[in-house]
């Protein structure tokens, strides 16, 4: 047993090792395989990220305390207005007639607090319950928020915060009052000192957000481990395996609940702020609850209670979904082209044309892939131990001993 | 005595008293399943409860543990009310259980249950989990070091990084009086803890327990078998239909007419 342990080790370093090197070379790769394009690829990369750290957030919640939490993009949302608002001119049309711009540092862990905060409002009338109804009342959150912030907007009787349907634009940029330049923000950049740096500068953007949102995810990934790790995370999977004999251990297993749920939404909250960020740009319709689904497909299909794994699944979900399947009505469309079976490209009769065909069966393509990974790794593509032993084992070794009871 | 919960109640660490129930009952319902049951555990002792199945020998241990509300009467636990006490702050003053079903958190390690049985006295908070303070990492090495101990105590010590679920039985039921014993308890309640054991494992697990007396801790013990009973207990009480029927020395309890009725039947 401690050999497989050492074995699960050594496979999570190996996977963390592939990661670095990944992200180190990414940039440089990305500009040859493009002949110097690849910032378009690299700003994909930063917005992946930022479900790289809410699948981290949601680890926390579902995979090792095992609460099903299905209105995770509401957090999400919480920390991107927290940021929009406060940080563009946003609140000048509301009743405060007074615009903010709160450096995205300081933001950055307001974010982190209002988000844990709405995590305990959310959480403390709901946490007594268990299972299937948590879900239920979590995926009403979640419809919630979206549809408050469309409200709160322009003509709203309490006046207009949120820039309703129209969302926040114009967000700041994170600023830093001095920076290095050099060849990390692209090869041919010259070493010097920036003063005054906006992350939007054309010298060094979007690799400056992309390395912030790497040094972002390390931050989080060390912090996620040390709490996995710690008397907290023990107490969390304990109350995920019985909650009745924790309690009885002397685990107060409502205030421990409420914190996996307040850490779930901070680390949100951490992203949603970055995101507004990046995109400078924050609308209710990136928050829908295909955000929330998405997070937890990432964590399930990653591998639950696995922080590698779930890594792993977030990049691999963001991929197929934002590059693969967003692109594919125009590569279907190419290869036609190529392969010389151009009527295809051209609506006629009932046929709308290959293009938007496959644009229609995008979902479908997407389920296909989802159950199919399910259906060959049912435990997720790098599970923690105890799900491994839990799909790989369980029933079977429990039906095999039960006979042999019967028998003697 | 019932009517003043709140007033100083005659039990004191001092005189010796650990667990006093007063006309304690527990109502399912039409049901009765503890009908206003009084009796005391003195520091020290092994105190068995027994009778027929659906006596209301568990309802009493979930009762006393917090998990069910008593419907009437007052349980003071060393000169304390802990009647409606939530089951974590039961467990926090002093009061450990094993359950009749085990019921370990099969999916982490042996060690790592103990552990969780360690939770509420560590003093580790959110900050110091997160960013791994000197704090922290001293107080996991102490709790690690305390765990290992307790499997020494309870004889697993070489199971310590399996998962629970993967331990044999006899080894489960170990690792719960393990895990139970890491809260620091005064007083220990045992579910049937020698429950589906062979001969040889029940003389075990009872030299076990009497090693856990030797400890200073208080015993309330339930127990099928009558020759485990009679032969560990210094007192027993004998409930029947939710009500007590007997309580004495086990050769008192052995004789009672009552006691032999409510096992035989009448007829017998």
């Amino acid at each position: 047993m401690r050999w497989a342990s050492g074995w699960f080790q050594s496979r999570n370093r190996t996977i963390y090792t592939l990661l670095i090197i990944g992200a180190l070379l990414y940039p440089s790769l990305m500009d040859i395989v493009t002949g110097g394009e690849g910032n378009h690829w690299i700003g994909t990369a930063a917005f992946a990220g930022v479900f790289v750290l809410l699948a981290i957030g949601l680890n926390t919640v579902v995979g090792f305390a095992g609460l099903l939490d299905l209105g995770y993009a509401a957090f999400f949302a919480i920390g991107a207005y927290t940021y929009g608002m406060f940080a563009s001119g946003q609140l000048l049309a509301s009743p405060l007639h007074h615009e903010f711009h709160i450096p995205f540092w300081v933001m950055l862990l307001v974010g982190v607090f209002v988000a844990a905060c709405f995590g305990i409002i959310l959480g403390a009338p709901t946490l007594r319950l268990r299972g299937d109804y948590l879900a239920i009342v979590t995926l009403g959150f979640g419809e919630i928020v979206p549809r408050l912030v469309q409200y709160l907007g322009a003509g709203s009787p309490i006046g207009n915060w949120t820039g309703g349907v129209n969302g926040i634009a114009a967000i700041d940029p994170p600023k830093l009052p001095i920076i290095l330049t050099g060849p990390w923000f692209g090869l041919g950049t010259p070493f010097g000192v920036v003063k005054n740096f906006d992350f939007f500068n054309p010298l060094a953007y979007p690799l400056d957000f992309y390395w912030l949102m790497a040094i972002l995810i390390v931050v989080c990934i060390v912090l996620a481990t040390n709490l996995q790790n710690s008397r907290i995370g023990r107490a969390w999977m304990a109350v995920r395996e019985d909650e009745v004999a924790a309690a009885a251990s002397g685990v107060n297993t409502v205030a421990i609940k409420l914190t996996a749920f307040a850490i779930g939404a901070s680390f949100a909250g951490f992203a949603g702020a970055f995101y507004g960020a990046q995109l400078s740009l924050v609308s209710s319709d990136n928050f829908e609850f295909i955000v929330s689904v998405t997070i937890l497909i990432m964590v399930v299909l990653g591998g639950m209670g696995n922080i590698p794994g779930v890594i792993v699944g977030a990049l691999l979900i963001y991929t197929t979904q934002y590059v693969v399947l967003t692109n594919l009505p125009d590569w279907t469309t190419s290869l036609a082209t190529a392969v010389g079976l151009t009527g295809l490209n051209q609506a006629h009769g009932d046929w709308v044309g290959l293009h938007d065909e496959v644009q229609r069966l995008n979902y479908l393509i997407f389920g296909v892939i989802l159950v199919a990974v399910m259906v060959l790794r049912p435990q997720g593509l790098f599970p923690s131990r105890v799900r491994e032993q839990e799909l790989e084992k369980g029933t079977e070794e429990q039906a095999v001993f039960d006979l042999r009871a019967e028998e003697t | 005595m019932s009517a003043a919960p709140t007033g100083k109640t005659p039990s004191s660490p001092a005189d010796g008293i650990v667990l006093q129930l007063d006309q304690v009952t527990k109502r399912f319902g039409g049901l009765t399943a503890v009908d206003n049951v009084s009796f005391q555990i003195r520091r020290g002792e092994i105190f068995a409860l027994i009778g027929p199945n659906g006596a209301g020998k568990t309802t009493l241990f979930n009762t006393v543990t917090g998990m069910y509300k008593t419907t009437s009467g007052t349980i003071v636990f060393q000169g304390k009310d802990i009647t409606g006490l939530k089951p974590y702050r039961v467990a926090g003053l002093g009061i450990a259980r094993t359950f009749q079903q085990i019921r370990l958190f099969s999916y982490m390690s042996a060690l790592d249950n103990i552990k969780v049985g360690e939770h509420h006295r560590m003093r580790a908070r959110l900050w110091d989990s997160l960013f791994k303070t000197p704090r922290a990492r001293r107080e996991e090495r102490e709790v690690e070091a305390k765990a290992m101990e307790l499997l020494k105590f309870v004889g697993i010590e070489d199971q310590a990084y399996n998962y629970a679920r993967n331990l044999p039985y006899g080894h489960q039921r170990r690792l719960e009086i393990a895990r139970a014993l890491a809260t620091n308890p005064s007083l220990l309640l045992l579910d049937e803890p020698a429950a589906g054991a062979n001969p040889q494992e029940k003389r075990q697990l009872m030299e076990l327990v009497e090693r856990v007396r030797g400890q200073g801790i208080t015993i309330l013990l339930i127990e099928h078998d009558m020759k485990v009973v009679m032969g560990i207990s210094d007192r027993i009480l004998v409930l029947d239909y939710g009500e007590r029927i007997a309580e004495g020395k086990p050769q008192e309890v052995r004789t009672n007419p009552r006691v032999i009725e409510a096992y035989l039947g009448k007829s017998a």
